[in-house]
């Protein structure tokens, strides 16, 4: 084997949606790292929708991007169509989703990630981690190239052993059209790893030539753009309709009558699939009683005939999927350009994490992505970005840092991960925070950009626009509390329909009303006309929702309690007295880091927590 | 265990002493005690480690217990933290009725082994104590946890997994109208929501009202008997108990002092207490009587009035009347064996029995009459579900007032994540009952009630 020679700091295997954010943060950070992938043509590739955000997942965007990440910059470069979602419920579910170019996409992250001094992308199949006494040293690849690194971060995807299923065929791929990753899971689970498998799955793509979009419902943009990023400004395009078509009865028929060539249902497959996710000969089976299933047919790009039918992934042989798409409304006539399948890959038990991303057996080895069992663009990003820079972090022999459930999604997503066991792929939902009113699209920057510049991933440019957003709101809530409307005003109190008012009321005091809002009094102060329509966004909600906002602080106060007390990595669960035997096996399997996640392992009870407290209290003393 | 708010639990053993103490822990303890207490002399701060006396009043005045209250400075408490402690009467309904004060005012029932739990934390007890504690805890939650699994077959807890899982039905749907807007689910609905909730609300407070009959099973019913004297409160006393206890002279007044005696009614373990007569007086030993027996009327669950059936309306009969307007009140026309004469008619509309305690007569109606005050008749006892547990009734009251605040919030066209941030309030309340609901629990309802899947 041949040695590179150059010594990484950090060294990123695979340039998926988590690789190329961890790349990114590392070598921003000012680190010398390095990206490793197996095909320099599919970088940042979206192998399944090509639509990034969402609920939660939107908010996973911001949050990247409120860090100092590229994703939501490289979206809001490349949509062809932009959706916001829940605009009629409170601003806590307000989420924005868009359409992607996937080719286009692509392509940028690839410029990005090029045009990065201190980050070299290369090509190269890594077959193993190198590491010299519980510490990794580098990783080695097929080419016969050794890379020495300080760390490595792990983003392996659908790759490891991956295994595509079309019908009852099966064979060795790690996305269709590329080979797997063969050997690295080995490698791990010879380095200690607890190694499972997991299941997910594509539909075919179809040739949007051959589809009568006439007889569908067409689906548009937004009117109003609102981009992902708080850098960008709404981008000025043409954007690309949607079509939503549906399922039939026949179609169900057809479906129901191939279960026996479906490798899922004759029991080919062995990982596990996500429930969200179901394949739609899963759903035919399991609601019978319905007789349609809806489809948004996606458009691929602007100079692709691609079209994505999404909610059909299906891993039936080829003949029966042409047969059942063509029995729909719209699609008679379809051509499929590649079909759809299924894929089970290795993953890693994220258990055996830390906080912080980095394996807790082999020192300066980060996970991220599908390799934790995740799914997810977005979520994978989020992790990439986490790892990338607890990985710059070390290398440079600075303290790793921790993301609360309480400050983020990504917080809330990294907790379960290492403190659930894994059933199912992860995906994020709004559902999954406690403190879902607080972790707002809106406030990602408030909560994240200044963790972001402790670490020097925050350019300058993302900071003074930070800066000048705090200080608009701090001008904007003085404002808001000084100017006040009397009875005597009535041009005022007419056009604010206050009709009957008696005393003086400040413009805080107004906007709680439900039937007032921010546009109302921007009317009425020039002042508070300058604000930016962002800042008069948070002034509204921290105005109007105040009461739920400040029920949902205290209960991070609580929260926070527990966070704080530490376990240290030293502590061993086995000689605690008081213990039942199966929290004692928990503790030793999840290994917590602090009581508060000690108290979220499931079967750890209040009082165990209680005896755990006075352990740790003892031994401080 | 949350370290930073205030818990209050009673801090003698439940059953009938001449003292009891609850006691308060935490930052608001001394707050909440200036609240509602009444001290005899001029106080404007409290000494630590002083004992004050003075009177516990609600919030609406009433005296409920002729107290002392001792303030402990921190960290000279047992818990190191601010601590107050109020003696008062024995008996659990005083204890109750002062827990339920500072439970109202926003305090928490202290979890088992708490007090100890925060004395460790706080530096109080030494390396070997700790050890102690951590068994304790662990024994007393055992002890709870096998309490609490003897009622998994019991009706209550059939009855709260209902709630649970009506209220479950709802934050899914809630959840999934919320994270798969752009899905194949129902359509938003949100006023069948509220008529579900609103159901919940009203079958929460009929379970609640069995609270009161739930703990006269649990622990007892105290039953007062007054009237002037010699109208045969020692007599039916006796009657009731099947002995002569009381001192029965025909002289009127002969009982100077409250009585107590315990027997059973119905099932019901109940404590007879009789009292001096009521009577206008300057005789002083008779006024502090008359004085105890009105004190004892607030904190009575039942009261007995007694009125001698054989005799002319007396001004004393009134006066007693008067004395018992704000509780339950049986009037029991006594010696019926004499003949009767005409009753004033103030006296109407208050549940009447006829009795004789010499013959007997009208005996088992007035244990009837007595039962059925307590909503513990034969038959509604048997078929329905009681809350006898403090603990559960807190949970109830909690959980109903988080549902209430979704009533008013749908009602004001709140978007749905407020109305899910209650939800789960009240689900965690009942979850002291019936077990936690995960996230985890919610998807997998929504992914198994819900095509969803893009």
């Amino acid at each position: 084997m041949a040695d590179y020679g150059k010594k990484y700091q950090v060294i990123v295997v695979g340039a998926g949606h988590a690789g190329c954010e961890a790349a990114l943060a590392a070598a921003r950070m000012g680190c010398r790292t390095l990206l490793l992938t197996m095909g320099l043509d599919t970088v940042a590739m979206m192998s399944c929708n090509p639509a990034i955000g969402g609920l939660a997942k939107g908010h996973l965007v911001h949050e990247v991007d409120a860090l100092g990440g590229e994703m939501a910059l490289n979206i809001d470069s490349t949509a062809i169509q932009f959706r916001r979602l829940n605009t009629r419920k409170g601003p806590a579910v307000r989420a924005t989703r868009a359409q992607a170019d996937r080719m286009a996409y692509s392509a940028r992250m690839k410029r990005v990630l090029e045009s990065e001094p201190s980050l070299d992308l290369k090509q190269g199949v890594v077959v193993s981690v190198e590491t010299v006494s519980g510490r990794v040293v580098g990783v080695k690849t097929r080419e016969g190239v050794d890379f020495y690194g300080r760390t490595v971060v792990l983003t392996t995807g659908t790759f490891m052993r991956g295994l595509i299923h079309v019908g009852l065929n099966n064979y060795s791929g790690g996305r269709a059209g590329e080979p797997a990753s063969l050997g690295l899971s080995d490698c791990l689970r010879d380095l200690g790893f607890a190694v499972g498998r997991s299941k997910t799955g594509t539909p075919a793509r179809l040739a949007g030539r051959s589809i009568d979009f006439s007889k569908l419902e067409r689906q548009e943009g937004d009117d109003r753009i609102k981009p992902f990023s708080f850098l960008s400004n709404a981008p000025d395009i043409v954007q690309a309709p949607c079509h939503i078509a549906y399922t039939n009865e026949q179609t169900h028929e057809i479906i129901r009558n191939s279960l026996d060539r479906s490798p899922l249902y004759s029991g080919v497959i062995e990982g596990v699939g996500p429930r969200y996710c179901p394949s739609i000969e899963d759903k035919v089976v399991r609601f019978p009683e319905r007789n349609a299933h809806q489809t948004f047919l996606e458009p691929e790009g602007r100079n692709s005939d691609e079209v994505y039918p999404s909610g059909m992934s299906t891993s039936l042989p080829p003949d029966v999927q042409l047969l059942f798409y063509r029995s729909m409304v719209g699609l008679e006539n379809v051509e499929i350009m590649r079909p759809g399948y299924a894929i089970e890959y290795d993953f890693v038990e994220p258990t055996q994490i830390r906080p912080t991303l980095e394996a807790r057996e082999v020192a300066g080895l980060f996970h991220a992505g599908q390799i934790n069992g995740t799914s997810g663009y977005e979520e994978a990003a989020a992790q990439g970005l986490l790892a990338g820079i607890n990985a710059a972090l070390q290398a440079t022999e600075r303290s790793p840092i921790t993301v609360g459930r309480d400050q983020a999604y990504l917080g809330v997503m990294v907790d379960d991960l290492v403190t659930q066991p894994t059933l199912e792929p992860y995906r994020m939902f709004t559902s999954r925070s406690e403190y879902r009113l607080l972790l707002r699209e809106d406030n990602a920057d408030q909560r994240l950009t200044e963790l972001g510049r402790s670490v020097g991933l925050v350019s300058d440019q993302r900071w003074r626009s930070y800066q000048e957003k705090m200080d608009g709101l701090g001008r904007g809530r003085s404002r808001l509390a000084e100017q006040k409307i009397t009875p005597a005003d009535s041009a005022k109190v007419d056009s604010l329909g206050l009709k009957g008012l008696r005393n003086g009321v400040s413009f805080e005091e107004v906007l709680r009303r439900p039937e007032i809002g921010m546009d109302h009094l921007v009317k009425l102060d020039p002042d508070l006309a300058r604000l930016a329509p962002a800042i008069l966004e948070q002034l509204e909600i921290s105005t109007k929702y105040e009461g739920y906002i400040q029920r949902q602080l205290e209960q991070v106060a609580r929260f926070r309690e527990l966070e704080q007390v530490r376990i240290p990595g030293t502590l061993d669960f086995a000689t605690i007295e008081g213990l039942s035997n199966e929290v004692r096996e928990k503790l030793i399997e999840v290994q917590p880091e602090t009581l508060g996640q000690a108290g979220r392992i499931q079967g750890v009870t209040p009082a165990a927590l209680a005896v755990l407290n006075i352990h740790l209290r003892k031994k401080i003393r | 265990m949350n370290c930073s708010d205030t818990i209050v639990a009673p801090a003698t053993p439940p059953g009938e002493g001449g003292l009891a103490v609850v006691r308060l822990s935490g930052p608001d303890s001394l707050a909440a005690v200036r609240k509602f207490f009444r001290p005899s002399g001029q106080v404007k701060e409290f000494a630590s480690h002083h004992l004050y006396h003075g009177f516990l009043a609600d919030g609406r005045g009433q005296n409920i217990d002729e107290v002392m209250v001792v303030y402990m400075q921190p960290p000279r408490s047992y818990t190191c933290e601010e601590v107050v402690e109020v003696h008062c009467h024995g008996g659990q309904q005083i204890v109750r009725a002062i827990l339920d004060l500072f439970l109202s005012h926003g305090l928490r029932l202290a979890q088992p082994g708490e007090f100890t739990y925060r004395a460790f934390m706080n530096g109080r007890l030494d390396l070997t104590q700790a050890e102690a504690v951590a068994r304790l805890i662990h024994s007393r939650s055992e002890a709870a946890r096998v309490v609490a699994l003897s009622q998994v077959e019991g009706r209550l807890s059939r009855a709260i997994h209902l709630f649970t899982e009506k209220l479950r039905r709802e934050l899914v749907l809630i959840e999934a109208w919320i994270d798969f807007p752009e899905e194949d689910i129902p359509t938003q609905d949100t006023t069948r929501v509220r008529s579900q909730i609103y159901e919940i609300i009203e079958e929460i407070s009929i379970l609640l009202n069995t609270f009161e009959t739930g703990r006269v099973f649990v622990e007892g019913a105290s039953i007062l008997l007054i009237g002037r004297p010699n109208a045969g409160k020692s007599s039916l006393l006796n009657a009731l108990l099947g002995e002569e206890r009381a001192i029965v002279t025909d002289i009127p007044g002969t009982t100077r002092d409250t009585l107590e005696e315990g027997l059973t009614i119905g099932g019901i373990p109940v404590r007879l207490i009789d009292t001096a007569g009521f009577r206008d007086s300057c005789d002083p030993v008779e006024l502090e009587g008359v004085r105890r027996a009105k004190e004892k009327i607030l904190s009575a669950d039942l009261v007995l009035l007694l009125v001698d059936g054989s005799r002319p309306c007396h001004e004393e009969d009134l006066l007693a009347l008067q004395a018992c307007a704000e509780v339950d009140t049986i009037l029991v026309v006594t010696k019926s064996d004499l003949g009767c004469v005409d009753l004033d008619p103030r006296f109407a509309g208050i549940r009447r029995v006829a009795v004789s305690a010499k013959t007997g007569d009208g005996l088992g109606l007035l244990r009837e009459a007595v039962t059925s005050n307590f909503g513990a008749d034969k038959g509604s006892v048997d078929r329905s579900v009681i809350v006898t547990e403090k603990r559960h009734n807190d949970a109830l009251l909690k959980c109903r007032e988080s549902l209430q605040r979704i009533i008013v919030s749908l009602d004001k066209q709140a978007s749905l994540e407020f109305i899910s941030s209650d939800l789960r309030d009240a689900l965690g309340f009942l979850s002291v009952i019936s077990g936690e609901t995960t996230t985890e629990d919610i998807l997998g309802d929504i992914f198994s009630s819900f095509c969803i899947g893009k």
